[in-house]
């Protein structure tokens, strides 16, 4: 049976089951939009500190789930509790968001619209100001200190933004598809904060199609497809859902230690690719050797992430993220 | 939480109405009644003058001897005591005994503002004329010429002034006079001023920064925010056209007709017109904001404001019919809507001197303000914020009403 609203105590949780303290703690969020189950039932603990990622194909359920834990919009069913708050927008000040469909007010000069976007999160306007002008500078964008937003290049405009996420120095920093629109210069700049944020002990949090960006930076990650969260959890849980694969190069073409080989084993060009056995590689060696393969090399690669993505949430959304990728790199 | 809320409220508010304030089209806002005004102003003299020239008719005299000039005499004798317009008397032509006149004729070719013509003799005077003509001025002729016959004109008796302030009467007539301009000022400033919400959250999602205001501080602060800056913003215009209007009144006080002093005192009672303006326009804007965060794009605000702008006219005929019966269902009912009670309490505040009332229904209309901000929060926050963000047109209703799904997030955009 799905818990409802208020079911879940309110105190004690901030800590999951192996004392691991957590930033966010969610449980059975389930969100409906006239009659469609945009999000069913998902569970999320981010540990205080990690680099988390939510990934899966759009349309999954990534934006609402953030929503959710933002608390943009409630949750019909389900738990959450944010920064030690029943309610996120109590723990607002301590959080930053930056949205995946980004703007800023186009009228507003750089330094105000990042004075205002921390004055939202409860910084005084004057503080924010000198803030502002801070980052500014350190950014390397000071000369447009004083330049409205509709004077500034589509990639000046979403620093601002970014910058106006962090000033108030939140503990919780969310971003939803942070890498979209980017040139890869400013995806790296980019992944370059978000482990720095990490570094000072803040939580990041952000959503992604993109297999490569959860796998480079996430200490854990939560796959979502069809509004279901199949797996959350580290990564290298997540690769190890899959057995090793062995790549194997012989010299000789037959002969009696083709029956050590698997069942799954595929000839390819020169190599045998197959799942290492569950017995270990060390039997698999000594069969090799003693039906006089002649071993020329033999790899054994750990799952990647795409490998693991595929094998949990299934064929369908791991080609419905390909073709997100497809469709932003035309974009 | 509360303090969190204001404070939010106020931030919001702080950007909106600096963002407007300092706004080229903020002095198109302040210009705005001055544009109708001008014209009417312009309109009226223009027409005034055209009447003026059309409207002042002659009559030609045409008679024996100095008939003409005794009745021409009479004429500018009666003429101050006779109320209405009298036309100008002027002698066409002087008559020899036994010499004819022919008025058609003259009437035909005569001067252009000859609009009839006086022959006969002073005990039989003929008026020559169109008949609406004949029929407005043969009572004129008649009591000049018996006037100018008389050798020996009696006295018109002097009648004894005693004149009082008000009666009865004036003073019923003179509430409900104040009460119905109370009213349509009342009407026309929030009609001005209200529209201007229901756009104003559409920026907002234009601009895409909707998601960042509503993930940072409450909805319902956010929605309080913009109604408020947005009633600072008009307080402004009003004061800016109030200044205006108050040289227009010294400058011209005279020719102002003056309203009857309201039931409560003009002092209290330009009070109440205030907080009922703050009210009114709160409670419309409120419910603006409400459609105008359902509304994506311009056009879909274009297309909602017409029937808010309907539903405002028939409050406003719903709170001017209920003027008229006080003490009755229909008032009551003006008095406890909130959209109308604006209207119907100021219409009260000229025609009552109770002041509970007003406290009670302020208070009414307060809370009334607050749900409906509450209500459309959480609609926006239903309704609105759903994955990939706003939709575009064309589904406002199914979101206002039936909601229907989207299952595919919407491609990544921004609006720098």
């Amino acid at each position: 049976m799905r818990m409802e609203l208020g079911e879940w105590p309110v105190a004690g949780n901030e800590v999951d089951a192996s004392g691991v303290e957590l930033a966010i703690e969610a449980r059975g969020l389930v969100k409906r939009f006239d009659g469609f189950t945009a999000v069913d039932g998902v569970d999320i603990s981010v540990p205080k500190g990690a680099i988390y990622g939510i990934l899966g194909p759009n349309g999954a359920g990534k934006t609402t789930t953030l929503r959710m834990l933002l608390g943009i919009i409630d949750p019909d069913a389900g738990y959450r509790r944010v920064l030690g708050c029943d309610h996120p927008t109590d723990a607002a000040r301590r959080i930053g968001y930056l949205p995946e469909e980004r703007g800023l007010y186009p009228a507003m000069k750089a330094t105000e619209a990042i004075a205002f976007l921390a004055s939202l999160r409860g910084v005084p306007l004057k503080e924010g100001r000198r803030r502002g002008r801070e980052l500014l500078e350190a950014h390397g964008l000071g000369y447009a200190a004083d330049r409205t937003i509709r004077q500034l290049s589509k990639g000046m405009a979403q620093q601002v933004q970014l910058l106006g996420t962090l000033v108030h120095d939140p503990d919780l920093v969310v971003f939803d598809e942070p890498f979209s629109g980017l040139d890869a210069l400013n995806q790296g700049k980019l992944e370059r904060m978000m482990r720095g944020l990490a570094e000072r002990g803040k939580t990041v949090i952000f959503s992604t199609h993109v297999i490569a960006h959860a796998e480079r930076l996430c200490d854990q990650v939560a796959i979502i497809a069809g509004g279901k969260v199949p797996f959350a959890g580290p990564v290298d849980v997540a690769r190890d859902r899959l057995a090793p694969q062995v790549r194997l190069e012989t010299r000789a073409q037959d002969g009696p230690w083709r029956a050590a080989l698997p069942a799954d084993a595929r000839h390819e060009g020169a190599f045998w690719y197959f799942t290492l056995p569950a017995s270990g590689v060390e039997p698999l060696l000594r069969a090799l050797i003693e039906g006089d393969a002649g071993i020329l090399s033999l790899s054994i690669e750990r799952a990647g992430l795409h490998d693991a993505f595929v094998a949990i949430a299934g064929e369908a959304a791991a080609r419905a993220l390909e073709q997100d990728k497809e469709e932003e790199r035309r974009r | 939480m509360m303090a969190e809320k204001v404070r939010a409220a106020f931030v919001v508010a702080r950007r909106d109405f600096t963002a407007v304030i300092f706004s080229k089209t903020f002095l198109l806002f302040l210009l705005g009644p001055l544009f109708p005004i001008v014209i009417g102003v312009m309109a009226g003299s223009i027409g005034a003058q055209v009447q003026k020239d059309l409207d002042r008719p002659e009559i030609g005299v045409a008679m024996e001897g100095v008939q003409g000039q005794a009745l021409i005499a009479a004429r500018n004798a009666m003429v101050d005591r006779m109320a209405g317009g009298v036309p100008d008397f002027v002698e066409l032509k002087r008559l020899a005994p036994g010499e004819r006149f022919d008025g058609r004729a003259a009437l035909r070719q005569g001067p252009d503002r000859l609009a009839a013509v006086v022959t006969g003799t002073l005990e039989r005077p003929v008026l020559t004329g169109t008949p609406e003509r004949v029929d407005m001025w043969q009572g004129i002729v008649s009591t000049f010429a018996a006037r100018a016959r008389e050798a020996h004109p009696g006295t018109f008796p002097a009648v004894q002034a005693e004149v009082v302030a008000t009666s009865a009467d004036q003073t019923r007539n003179g509430q409900v006079a104040t009460a119905q301009a109370g009213q349509t000022l009342l009407f026309l400033l929030t009609m001005l001023l209200a529209g201007m919400v229901l756009s104003n959250l559409v920026e907002e999602k234009s601009n895409k920064i909707i998601e960042v205001l509503a993930a940072a501080i409450p909805m319902d602060a956010l929605f309080l925010g913009k109604l408020f800056a947005m009633l600072a913003f008009s307080l402004v215009g009003i004061a800016v056209w109030g200044m205006a209007g108050g040289v227009l009144v010294l400058t011209g006080a005279k020719h102002l007709p003056l309203l009857a002093a309201p039931a409560v005192g003009w002092p209290l009672f330009l009070l109440l017109g205030f907080l009922y303006f703050a009210m009114a326009y709160l409670l419309l804007g409120s419910v603006f904001l409400t459609i105008g965060g359902m509304a994506s794009t311009v056009r879909e605000v274009q297309t909602l404001s017409m029937p808010v702008t309907m539903m405002q006219l028939m409050v406003f005929f719903f709170a001017s019919y209920a003027l008229a019966h006080p003490g009755s269902a229909i008032e009551w009912s003006a008095v406890v809507f909130p959209l109308s009670s604006p209207f119907a309490m100021l219409a009260r505040a000229a025609q009552g001197p109770a002041l509970w009332p007003h406290l009670v229904a302020l208070a009414w209309q307060g809370a009334w303000v607050l749900a409906i901000v509450r209500m459309g929060a959480r609609l926006f926050r239903r309704n609105v914020m759903k994955s990939g963000g706003a939709r575009k047109g064309g589904r406002l209703f199914s979101r206002l009403f039936a909601r229907v799904a989207t299952k595919r997030e919407a491609p990544v955009t921004n609006a720098y």
